[in-house]
C-alpha cells in the first residue's frame, strides 16, 4: 500500500513509513518494552530493606531452599517499565470510551484522594470498633445514599463487584424461599441478559429459562406470564435493559412475578441512566445490585477492583449477609456475627467489603448531590439519544424510538460491505477510540452498543460523530482492507487469540533468548 | 457541576437535534407515577471539592491508623510498607481509567504486566500457572473447592481448623447451594502448635474426599510441613488446597508447591496494597497446569500478532460466564486488576533478594517479639514454629486486655473473641502480627502494657 505520496504506509516491525528500521525497534514514543524476566535480575532490588536481627530461626525447618526465580528492578528502572506499558493502553482520560453496559466515565481524582488519606486507607478491618468509628460512619453514609436513591429500605454493603452482588442477591432469595419451606427450580432470564446472570443462578444451583424478547427489545410480557408459576424463585432481569431501553412493564413484570410467590432480582448495571429520576424501590424491586465503578465511577483499574453493593426490600432485608453496619444512639455498631433470631444467609467475603470503593463512592455521591446525580442520569441519557440522532441515517439503530443512556446498532448498514461489526470495532482504534461493545446483547445481529456517558462535552460526541460517519461511509465506499487489517496504528496489530488458546502460554519460561516468541515448554 | 460539561444551552440545543422539547420526552418508557419530577428531598445537593474534602476528613479523622500506633493485628491483612513509587505508578491514568483487557490491541499494557503477574504468582507458590486474579483470598478458597469437585468428581472438602474463620464462613455461605459437604475442623489453642489439626485431618482422608483445605501459616501463626498430607491426599485420589493469607512468608518459606500442593490460593494484599479497611485485597489462584481448564477467573497467555510479533491476550475464556453462560466455571467477571498491578509491581521492587530479606526481617522481628512477650507473667506463647504471627495465651480474657490496650494507643493483636465468638476455649487466645514496621521500642511497649493490664 502507498500513500497519496508514494510511499509505503504499512508497519512492519521497527520499520517505518520512510522505509528503514530503527536500530532499537522503539518508533519514537511507540516504546517496545521486554518482561520483567528480561530486564529484572534476581540479585538486584528496589527496595532497602535493614538486616534482619539475628535470632535463632522459629520456622520449624521449613526454609525455602531452591530460588524462586523472581527478578528485581531498581526504583528508575521499575518506574520505566511501568510508565512504558502504560502508554500500550487506552483509557477514559486519552478519550471516549464507548463500551456498552460497561459505563467508562470520568473518575474524578478528588475520590482518589479520599481514599489514600490514612484514616481510611491505613486502618485494618479487625481493629476494635472504638478506633474505627469513622469508617463506620463512612460506610453507613454510601448505604444511606443507596437507599435513599433507590427507595428501598435495606442494603448489603459487601459484595465485591456486580457478579457477587447477583450471588448475593440470589443468595438471600433462596434463603428467604427456604424460610417459608418453598423450594423453587427455575430462575428466569431474558435473553438479553448480561452472561453474569444465567452463571449466578446456577451457580445457586437453579435450573435457567429464557424468556424471549419482543421485536422492539423488550421482555415478551406474555411470554413471560405465560412461564410463571409456582416452581419459579425469581427472574433476573436488567432495567435499563442490556439494548439500552427502559422496560415500559416494569411494574406490571414486578407483580406479575410477585402473584406467584417469585422474587424480583434486578440488574442493576444500568441504575447509572435512572439515578435519581427513578426508584428501582418504587418499580416492585426486591434486589438489586449496584456498581459502584459504573454508576459511582469508582474507577474501573483495567479489570477491578469493583464493588456491588446490593439492595432488598422488606421482603429480603432480614436474610442479607453479615456484616453490617448498625447505628445506635452514641455510636456506629459492625455487626459480624448472628445474634439470636437473625435468618441471614452468612457471609459472602472475609471482612467488610471495598472500603476503599466506598470512600470514594461518597466522594463522588457528596460532590454530584441529588441534583447532580440526576442531572448526570439526564446527561448521560441526553448523549446517547444525541449519538442515535446524528448517526441514524449512515448506521442503523436496532430498535425504534428514544434510548436511554446507550444506544444500541446492529450490522445491518454493513450487508454486502465484507466488513463485520468486529472489523468496524478494530477501525475506531485507528480513529484513536476504544471500541463500543460488540456482539452484545445477543438478540440483536452483529450488535454495536455505544455508551458514551454524561461526562463527554458536546464537542468530543461531535467528534467521535464525525468519526463513526466517516467509517461507515467508507466501509460503504468499499474501503475493506482499512477495516480487515484494523488497527493499523495500535502498538500491536491484531493478535491470534487461537493460537493463544490452543497452545496456552500462560508464564514466562527462562528458554528463550529476550526479545524473541517463546514456544509453549513442559512445566518447569 | 464540575464534572458535567454541558451547560444548559448545550442541552436545549441537543434537545433540538434529537427533536424533543424536553428531556423528560426520553424517559416516556418510564411508567407515569414511578418518574420522581424533582431531586431527591432527603440527601443533600452538590458540594465543592473543599466542602467534601473537609467532611470525608473529618470522619477519617475518628480513625487510628496503623502507621500512628504501635501494630500488632494479622489475621488474613498485613501492614507493610509499601514503596513510594507504587502508588504512583497505579495511578497513572492509563492502568487507573482503563477497562478490563477484552481489546488487546489497546491494552498491552495491562496485559503485559497480568502475564508478569501470572508468572510471579506462579513461582512464588510452587505451581504451574496462576490466574489475573480474585477477588480476594476468602472467595478464592471457596472457588478452589469447587473446582476441587469438578476435578475429583466428589463433593467432601475437609477444612482445617486451621483456615480463616471467615474463609470457613464463605464456603459455607455457598456450600449450601453448591451441594458441597464441607467438614470443618474445631480450633484448639494447643500448646507448640494452635490451631494444627493435621493429625486429625490424615485420617479423616479417604475415596470421598474431593480436597483438603489448610492455610500455612495457619490463623494461629502455626507453620508446618505439609508433605505428609499431600502424599495422603494424593494417594486417596484427593487434591491439596493451601491457603497462604501473608504472601511475604513465601519469602522465606518452602512453597506450597514443594510440599505437594495442587492448588494454591491467597491473599495478595500484604504486597503492594494497604490495608483499606478489608478492601479492595487481592485473590491469589494458582494451580498444576493440568488443572487450567477448570481453573476460575480471567487468564492472560502470550501469542502472536499479524505481524508475528510478540503479544498477550486473555485466553481460555470459554470457561467464563461471558462465553458459556449458565455453562461457566464461575460467575465471576471483574479480578482486582489494580491491586494484581501494585502487587506486581512491589514484587518487581523487591524481586527475589529483596523479598528474602523482608521476610527474613519479619521472622527475626516476630521472634524478638516472642521472645520477649513470653517474659510478661499471664503471657504464654503457643507456638513453636511461625513466620510472622504467633498466638498467645493470657491470664484474663482476650477481648479486655486488646481493648484495654487499645484505649492506650497499642493496637496490639486480634483477639479470638472477635472471629470465633461461640467458641469459648479460644477467648483468653490473642493473634499478634509482627512485620518490618514494627519497632523494638513498640515490641518494648506492647511487652509493658500487657504486663500493667494484666497485673491489674
Amino acid at each position: 500500500m502507498l500513500n497519496r505520496q508514494g510511499r509505503p504506509t504499512g508497519t512492519g516491525e521497527g520499520a517505518s513509513a520512510e522505509g528503514f528500521t530503527t536500530f532499537t525497534g522503539h518508533k519514537g514514543l511507540d516504546l517496545n518494552e521486554p518482561l520483567i524476566f528480561e530486564i529484572g535480575r534476581g540479585d538486584r532490588t528496589g527496595v532497602d530493606v535493614p538486616d534482619a536481627p539475628k535470632v535463632a530461626s522459629r520456622l520449624g525447618g521449613l526454609e525455602r531452599e531452591a530460588p524462586i526465580g523472581l527478578p528485581g528492578l531498581s526504583e528508575p528502572e521499575a518506574v520505566r517499565h511501568y510508565t512504558r506499558l502504560s502508554r500500550k493502553n487506552y483509557a477514559i482520560d486519552m478519550g471516549l470510551f464507548p463500551l456498552g453496559s460497561c459505563t467508562m466515565k470520568h473518575n474524578p481524582r478528588l475520590n482518589e484522594k479520599m481514599a489514600r488519606l490514612a484514616g481510611f486507607s491505613d486502618i485494618h478491618p479487625l481493629q476494635p470498633q472504638d478506633t474505627v468509628q469513622g469508617a463506620l460512619e463512612l460506610i453507613d453514609t454510601v448505604a444511606h445514599w443507596l437507599m435513599e436513591l433507590t427507595g428501598m429500605p435495606a442494603v448489603a454493603m459487601s459484595p465485591k463487584a456486580g457478579a457477587h452482588g447477583e450471588l448475593c442477591g440470589l443468595l438471600a432469595i433462596r434463603a428467604a424461599l427456604e424460610a417459608r419451606g418453598d423450594a423453587r427450580e427455575v430462575v428466569l432470564v431474558p435473553e438479553s441478559a448480561h452472561g453474569t446472570n444465567p452463571a449466578t443462578a446456577a451457580f445457586c444451583g437453579y435450573r435457567v429459562e429464557e424468556i424471549p424478547a419482543t421485536e422492539n427489545g423488550r421482555v415478551d410480557f406474555e411470554a413471560l406470564k405465560k412461564r410463571l408459576g409456582p416452581d419459579v424463585a425469581a427472574i433476573m432481569l436488567t432495567n435499563p435493559n442490556t439494548c439500552g431501553l427502559f422496560e415500559p412493564d416494569i411494574i406490571k413484570i414486578a407483580e406479575a412475578v410477585h402473584a406467584v410467590g417469585a422474587f424480583f432480582y434486578c440488574d442493576g448495571a444500568n441504575f447509572n441512566a435512572i439515578v435519581g429520576k427513578v426508584r428501582p424501590g418504587d418499580l416492585g424491586v426486591d434486589a438489586m445490585h449496584i456498581n459502584l465503578h459504573k454508576t459511582f465511577s469508582t474507577p474501573h483499574g483495567g479489570g477491578g477492583p469493583g464493588s456491588g453493593p446490593v439492595v432488598f426490600s422488606e421482603a429480603l432485608a432480614p436474610f442479607a449477609p453479615l456484616p453490617y453496619v448498625k447505628k445506635t444512639e452514641e455510636r456506629f455498631e459492625l455487626v459480624e456475627h448472628l445474634e439470636e433470631g437473625d435468618q441471614s444467609f452468612g457471609r459472602m467475603v472475609a471482612f467488610h467489603g471495598q472500603m476503599g470503593m466506598f470512600v470514594r463512592a461518597a466522594s463522588y455521591m457528596l460532590s454530584h448531590g441529588a441534583d447532580g446525580l440526576r442531572q448526570a442520569a439526564e446527561d448521560a441519557v441526553l448523549n446517547a439519544n444525541y449519538i442515535m440522532a446524528k448517526l441514524q441515517d449512515v448506521m442503523t439503530p436496532a430498535f425504534e424510538g428514544p434510548c436511554m443512556h446507550e444506544a444500541l446498532f446492529d450490522d445491518r448498514f454493513l450487508k454486502d460491505t465484507g466488513v463485520t461489526t468486529l472489523d468496524f470495532a478494530k477501525a475506531m482504534i485507528d480513529e484513536g477510540y476504544h471500541p463500543m461493545t460488540m456482539y452484545f446483547p445477543l438478540v440483536v445481529h452483529g450488535a454495536m452498543l455505544i455508551e458514551p456517558t454524561e461526562t463527554e462535552s458536546r464537542a468530543s460526541l461531535d467528534e467521535f460523530i464525525g468519526a463513526l460517519r466517516s467509517l461507515a461511509e467508507a466501509a460503504k465506499n468499499g474501503e475493506k482492507e482499512r477495516f480487515t487489517a484494523a488497527p493499523h496504528f495500535a502498538p500491536v496489530k491484531r493478535l491470534d487469540e487461537t493460537r493463544a488458546a490452543r497452545q496456552p502460554v500462560l508464564s514466562y519460561k527462562n528458554t528463550a533468548e529476550p526479545g524473541s516468541v517463546t514456544t509453549p515448554v513442559a512445566a518447569e | 457541576m464540575r464534572y458535567l460539561p454541558h451547560m444548559d444551552a448545550d442541552r436545549q440545543s441537543m434537545l433540538a437535534d434529537i427533536g424533543v422539547e424536553h428531556i423528560d420526552e426520553l424517559f416516556r418508557d418510564v411508567p407515569a407515577a414511578a418518574l420522581l419530577k424533582e431531586p431527591i428531598t432527603s440527601l443533600p445537593n452538590h458540594a465543592t471539592e473543599l466542602e467534601v474534602e473537609r467532611m470525608l476528613s473529618r470522619m477519617a479523622g475518628r480513625n487510628t491508623p496503623a502507621s500512628a500506633v504501635p501494630f500488632f493485628i494479622g489475621c488474613g491483612a498485613y501492614k507493610h510498607h509499601v514503596p513510594a513509587s507504587v502508588d504512583h505508578l497505579i495511578q497513572r491514568g492509563e492502568f487507573l481509567t482503563s477497562y478490563t483487557p477484552y481489546q488487546p490491541e489497546i491494552a498491552q499494557g495491562t496485559l503485559q504486566y497480568l502475564f508478569e503477574f501470572q508468572t510471579q504468582v506462579a513461582r512464588l507458590t510452587g505451581m504451574e500457572v496462576a490466574n489475573a486474579s480474585m477477588y480476594d483470598g476468602s472467595t478464592a478458597t471457596t472457588e478452589a473447592i469447587f473446582m476441587a469437585r469438578r476435578i475429583t468428581r466428589r463433593k467432601k472438602a475437609l477444612i482445617s481448623a486451621g483456615v480463616h474463620p471467615h474463609y470457613v464462613d464463605v464456603a459455607k455461605a455457598l456450600a449450601k447451594v453448591s451441594g458441597d459437604e464441607l467438614v470443618i475442623g474445631t480450633p484448639e489453642l494447643a500448646k507448640g502448635k494452635p490451631g494444627g489439626d493435621y493429625e486429625a485431618l490424615l485420617g479423616q482422608i479417604d475415596k470421598t474426599t474431593s480436597c483438603v483445605v489448610v492455610q500455612n501459616p495457619n490463623l494461629f501463626g502455626y507453620v508446618a510441613d505439609l508433605t505428609e498430607l499431600a502424599e495422603a491426599c494424593h494417594a486417596n485420589g484427593a487434591l491439596l488446597v493451601v491457603v497462604v493469607t501473608e504472601v511475604v512468608s513465601l519469602g522465606l518459606m518452602k512453597s506450597p508447591g514443594e510440599m505437594g500442593a495442587d492448588i494454591v490460593v491467597g491473599e495478595g494484599q500484604s504486597i503492594g496494597n494497604g490495608l483499606n479497611y478489608g478492601g479492595p485485597y487481592l485473590g491469589l489462584f494458582a494451580c498444576r497446569e493440568k488443572f487450567v481448564r477448570q481453573m476460575p477467573g480471567r487468564l492472560c497467555g502470550e501469542t502472536v500478532d499479524a505481524d508475528g510479533r510478540r503479544g498477550y491476550v486473555l485466553t481460555l475464556s470459554t470457561r467464563e460466564q461471558h462465553i458459556r453462560r449458565e455453562k461457566a466455571t464461575s460467575n465471576i467477571c471483574t479480578n482486582s486488576g489494580l491491586c494484581a498491578l501494585a502487587f506486581t509491581i512491589h514484587l518487581s521492587l523487591l524481586g527475589e533478594a529483596g523479598l528474602r530479606q523482608l521476610a527474613q526481617f519479619n521472622h527475626a522481628r516476630a521472634v524478638q517479639a516472642a521472645e520477649r512477650l513470653a517474659k510478661v507473667p499471664g503471657v504464654e506463647v503457643l507456638n513453636d514454629a511461625f513466620f510472622n504471627e504467633f498466638t498467645i495465651r493470657l491470664s484474663k480474657p482476650s477481648r479486655d486486655v486488646v481493648r484495654e490496650l487499645g484505649n492506650r494507643d497499642i493496637l496490639a493483636g486480634v483477639a479470638l473473641s472477635r472471629l470465633y465468638p461461640t467458641e469459648t476455649a479460644l477467648h483468653d487466645g490473642v493473634v499478634l502480627a509482627v512485620t518490618e514496621i514494627v519497632t523494638e521500642s513498640d515490641i518494648e511497649a506492647l511487652a509493658k502494657g500487657l504486663e500493667e493490664v494484666l497485673s491489674c
